[in-house]
């Protein structure tokens, strides 16, 4: 790869100051909610904060609602993930290795999920669950969660086949593998880490949806629907705070997970094709 | 693995089936497509079709109950003068946002592009992919602390005695407002800052397209900076820009949460959405104002195309 010339080497400082001002803008409401989870004020939001304090992770720690919410919205997600894998690896896998009729339609169905807003998602669901009289419950939470995971997974699996060389599979094949071994030693250690990533992905979408689940959750209660309510109805802020910091760490993790599986996967072994 | 592959080299069912596959690709191809297919086409248009239908249904008005008979009537009432403010406010948010997006998100996707290095790069990826996927509500919630009365932003402002531009701001006609949580200027800021990361990501990735050379190419031949980045990069980068700002203009054209919690009380199309269907009962009321979104972003993706967005998602 040949190096930029040297006019080119280094950018201007306004260019400079709009990139870190634009992170900055992207990062500091996030530190911010970090510092509110230890103020001593627990009825504003004053800033700066009066005093430093541990207590509300304490607090928030015996409350049984929060727990509740964490684990309905937990099962939600891995259930969803599981889905969400099946469905769009399969997907993934039929776009990429042929040219039919309606190609196009298909993928754009897949992307739809996500390109509509999620009000039309949820209320299209509320509204087919009410026409066939399906009671709302752990599963019609599942069945909107999934249908928009899926494009997560499918976005990752197809962009990892396409780097993939076909040439390994034709290999596998010349070197007398069936079929089916070919899937099991050739492509899915090959698609592994992007499989893994867009799950990550996934759970993380899906652990913190709050459109469509107001849509499809009934009286059941996810972690996202609680932190609605408190927005709305602030009942013990600094709770909330912690709670907050809490969920930011949880979806912080995978996502970093699946930026160090995937990475560097632009030089496959045998992708120069 | 290669003693694997030589016990099952002289058949076996798994070789039959496979290679019985692979002399009939289609039906390969119909076994991979059928579960996705039946399930979004069931779960997801079937739904989408039943919210289609019930537009075409009415409410008594007398019994509040709904009328399965065909009718053009709720579509009647959804153009009227106050329903056509609520699609008109929208559908200008979602252009503003959409427009200041791409303005902030523009340096940072080009330099991240054009000028970090390996270990900056990965470093701006993750600065942008964290907020990205991190929960939405925690970061409206933020937003909630910046903007109140006693908040960072007021106390920020008194320190710098700027008090007087931020009340004068205020005080501007429309976009004002008592305060700026409930204010037009307030739920624009969270709305650009929400969905900021879904326009730096496919720019960044339209802007690495650009080949160097070009650049050099268009300065040999006497472009100054400005000429350059007029008809060589922004033209390029185009498709990047159109394709993030389909998220930015469709995640806010039906977004009900932002507005409720940070904003003034006018409605937004999504909450008309939400509060016909709930505390009204108005179901094919709802499902009339969803299709508006539908049809605006039906447009908004036939125009997209038309401009090579989507080869830059």
């Amino acid at each position: 790869m040949r190096s930029s010339s040297a006019g080119h080497a280094r950018a201007s400082l306004g260019l400079k100051i709009a990139a870190i001002g634009g992170l900055l803008f992207l990062h500091v409401p996030l530190a911010l909610i970090l510092l509110y989870a230890f103020t001593t004020e627990d009825k504003s939001y004053q800033f700066p904060p009066p005093g430093l304090t541990l207590q509300w992770f304490a607090v928030a720690w015996e409350r049984q609602d929060i727990w509740d919410a964490i684990g309905l919205s937990a099962r939600v997600a891995l259930t969803s993930t599981a889905i969400a894998l099946v469905l769009g690896t399969l997907a993934g896998a039929a776009i990429h290795r042929s040219r039919f009729f309606g190609r196009e339609t298909v993928s754009l169905l897949i992307i739809l999920p996500i390109a509509l807003p999620g009000i039309i998602t949820g209320i299209s669901l509320r509204s087919a669950f009410n026409l066939a009289e399906i009671p709302f419950s752990f599963w019609t939470i599942v069945l909107g969660h999934a249908t928009f995971c899926v494009v997560v997974v499918y976005n990752n699996a197809l962009a990892r086949l396409r780097r993939t060389s076909g040439s390994l599979v034709e290999a596998s094949m010349d070197l007398g593998a069936n079929g089916l071994q070919t899937l099991r030693y050739v492509v899915l250690p090959n698609i592994a880490t992007a499989l893994l990533a867009g799950g990550m992905l996934a759970f993380a979408l899906s652990f913190d949806e709050v459109i469509v689940t107001t849509f499809t959750a009934g009286q059941q209660t996810t972690l996202p629907i609680w932190m609605l309510s408190e927005l709305v109805r602030p009942r013990q802020r600094p709770v909330t705070n912690v709670v907050a910091v809490f969920v930011i760490a949880v979806t912080f993790i995978p996502i970093v997970v699946a930026y160090y599986v995937t990475r560097g996967t632009e030089h496959v072994a045998g992708a120069g094709k | 693995m290669s003693t694997a592959f030589a016990y099952e080299r002289s058949g076996g069912m798994g070789r039959r089936v496979s290679t019985w596959l692979y002399l009939h690709p289609w039906f390969l191809l119909l076994l991979l497509l059928a579960p996705p297919l039946l399930w979004l086409g069931i779960v997801y248009l079937g739904s989408l079709f039943s919210l289609l239908l019930q537009s075409f249904f009415s409410v008594d008005e007398f019994s509040g109950l709904v009328v399965r008979e065909f009718t053009l009537s709720t579509y009647g009432e959804l153009f009227s003068a106050a329903n056509i403010d609520i699609i008109v406010r929208t559908a200008s948010m979602a252009a503003a946002v959409t427009v200041a997006a791409a303005i902030i998100a523009f340096p940072i996707a080009y330099y991240a592009a054009r000028y970090a290095g390996a270990k900056a790069k990965a470093v701006f990826y993750l600065a942008v992919m964290l907020p990205l996927w991190s929960s939405y509500l925690v970061r409206v919630y933020a937003w909630k602390l910046i903007l109140a009365k006693e908040g960072i932003l007021n106390w920020f402002f008194a320190k710098l005695h700027m008090t007087w531009l931020l009340d004068a701001l205020l005080a501007t006609p429309v976009i004002g407002g008592t305060s700026l949580s409930v204010s037009y200027i307030g739920t624009f800021l969270v709305f650009v800052y929400i969905w900021l990361p879904y326009m730096i990501l496919p720019l960044q990735a339209a802007l690495e397209r650009v080949p160097p050379s070009v650049l050099d190419a268009s300065q040999d031949l006497g472009a100054h900076a400005g000429q350059t980045f007029r008809y060589v990069i922004l033209p390029l980068a185009l498709p990047g820009m159109v394709a993030g700002s389909i998220f930015t203009f469709s995640l806010t054209l039906g977004d009900y949460i932002i507005p409720g919690i940070v904003g003034s009380s006018r409605l937004f199309i999504g909450q008309a959405v939400f509060l016909h269907q709930g505390t009204a009962g108005n179901i094919p009321m709802a499902a009339a104002f969803s299709v508006v979104p539908i049809v605006i972003m039906g447009i908004y993706l036939t125009v997209a195309k038309r401009l090579g967005a989507f080869d830059a998602l």
